[in-house]
């Protein structure tokens, strides 16, 4: 017997996002359950980025992006009136595809980033802030004596990492990864891979990737996306062994896509 | 033809390309360099330490030095950046992160004609709406005349620095809940700060020899001055004022004030370039 679904942490409802009068995703309705990983795959153009950008409201930032329907964050819509979308980013942390740390920052001062903007920690707290976050994202041992140099002097795959510490520094309750080892290499990828695993136990995941392989080995649900629209979701394990749609075997399979 | 012919005539045309190049950009070089040997053959003589304590001697008393015209173009220069700098780095930043719509369109239009205004034609309009209603020529109206001629200059290079971050950093930033002011400020300004710096320095050495613009509002003074309110000297007047006199020791000092307004120059464009690599070297 598989144990229980876990209540679903965000849910989306009849979610269409749009660029101008273009539709990049058509009423999506999924739910994503807590403290689990989620893996959207499917072709290149299927909506899965914008899909992941408008969890965290990051989509109306792209020129001409537009949101019917809901995104419910444990039951509050974050599309609704009143509500601030910089205050869900910061319920909702994201990592990109490229490693973006912000060159004209050191170390430390990048994983602070998101924690200064959020205002009162200082000094030790901080500092305690930075460890624990770095030490989550598993870059502590590589970077412990050097957190006041220059973060572009690391190797992409410390990028990465740090980018991903910087993400969890504000505490988030959900982790959004775009592809986040599409530009690193296989060692990187594992350390990445290994991180979604761990962090788990504390955040929502939802990771975008070209990988299948990828898709199979971290996640707990897996959604397949094509044309804009959602086709299947279910569990890793039975989407993978045994889709309920002809469509999705075949992208599993590699027979188009 | 065989292919041994063919590859000798492309390298004889290739030769022949790359000298021709080479030619031209010796003859783009070239001005600058009989300038510089001019100026120090001709100047570097009468340069010695008396020449940057001293004021001008009266006419005719040979001896005297330009130590006026050096604190008094540091002074106008200063006022200019005081005015011009914040003005037009912010104009710059508004370009960048909110000039997309009409306003944008019309304040770039704007800066651009402002940028091809002959400085002459500055310097009338601050001896119009400066000069005139005060009824004296001052240090104040110069620097306002030079702020303006550097206004456009900063804003452009402000807003083309800050265009080349890249999106994805302020995406970055966004993601972390950062409000898009706090984007702008922390991290895309914060990044393309140095080049910001580089611009900055680049039109002060433009406006630091500037004197048309200057002949209407500071007009000169033979002695030293530190009021804003009243006329003051700067190395360019005074150059124009020794060059055109009767006097052989004044154009022997007009000679050595160009020299050390060239070098003055120099120095701020040396400046720059180091501001630049320090850039690169971070990243």
């Amino acid at each position: 017997m598989a144990p229980p679904e876990p209540l679903p942490h965000i849910t989306t409802q009849r979610l269409t996002a749009l660029y101008h009068r273009q539709a990049a995703i058509k009423d999506v309705t999924i739910a994503l359950p807590r403290h689990s990983v989620t893996a959207i795959i499917g072709p290149s153009g299927c909506g899965k980025s914008t899909f992941l950008r408008c969890l965290n409201r990051m989509h109306e930032l792209s020129d001409g992006g537009w949101v019917t329907g809901k995104v419910l964050l444990d039951g509050q819509d974050v599309y609704g009136g009143g509500v601030d979308p910089v205050r869900v980013r910061r319920r909702v942390g994201m990592v990109f595809q490229r490693p973006t740390p912000f060159p004209t920052m050191s170390i430390h001062e990048n994983v602070a980033a998101g924690l200064r903007v959020n205002g009162k920690l200082s000094g030790r707290a901080l500092n305690e802030a930075v460890e624990q976050s770095l030490r989550r994202a598993a870059l502590w041992n590589d970077v412990r004596d050097r957190l006041h140099t220059s973060a572009v002097a690391l190797s992409g795959g410390q990028q990465q990492r740090l980018c991903m510490a910087r993400a969890l520094a504000p505490e988030p309750e959900v982790l959004l990864l775009d592809e986040p080892t599409a530009s690193l290499d296989p060692a990187g990828t594992q350390r990445i891979e290994e991180l979604c695993h761990e962090l788990k136990a504390r955040y929502t995941i939802v990771i975008v990737t070209h990988n299948l392989q990828q898709a199979a080995r971290v996640s707990d649900r897996t959604a397949f996306f094509y044309l804009g629209e959602l086709i299947e979701v279910g569990r890793t394990s039975d989407l993978f062994t045994k889709p309920a749609l002809e469509q999705t075997e075949a992208y599993i399979t590699g027979r188009f896509g | 033809m065989s292919v041994r012919a063919r590859v000798f005539r492309r390298r004889v045309r290739s030769m022949v390309l790359t000298g021709v190049v080479a030619g031209l950009c010796a003859l783009a070089v070239l001005p600058l360099l009989f300038i510089l040997g001019d100026l120090v053959a001709k100047g570097a003589s009468s340069i010695d330490w008396s020449f940057f304590t001293r004021n001008p001697a009266p006419a005719g008393e040979s001896g005297g030095g330009v130590a006026n015209a050096i604190v008094g173009t540091g002074i106008i220069v200063g006022l200019a950046c005081l005015i011009g700098l914040p003005i037009g780095i912010g104009a710059g930043i508004y370009l960048a992160e909110y000039g997309s719509g009409r306003l944008g369109w019309i304040v770039r239009f704007v800066a651009d004609v402002m940028n091809g205004t002959p400085s002459i034609v500055v310097g009338i309009f601050a001896w119009t709406f400066i000069v005139k209603p005060v009824g004296r020529f001052s240090a104040l109206a110069g620097g306002v005349a030079l702020a303006i001629l550097m206004l456009p200059m900063i804003a452009r290079t402000t807003e083309e620095m800050v265009r080349l971050v890249p999106h994805s950093l302020r995406e970055a930033a966004l993601a972390l809940g950062y409000p898009r002011w706090r984007t702008s400020l922390t991290v895309i300004v914060r990044t393309a700060l140095s080049g910001i710096v580089t611009g900055c320095l680049v039109a002060v050495a433009r406006i630091a020899g500037e004197t048309a613009p200057l002949l209407f509002t500071a007009l000169g003074n033979l002695n030293f001055s530190t009021s804003l309110t009243q006329p003051m000297q700067t190395l360019s007047l005074q150059i124009y004022v020794y060059a055109t006199g009767p006097f052989d020791e004044w154009h022997r000092l007009a000679w050595a004030a160009a020299l050390v307004l060239m070098g003055l120059v120099l120095v701020i464009a040396l400046l720059a370039r180091w501001v630049t690599r320090q850039r690169y070297g971070a990243s």
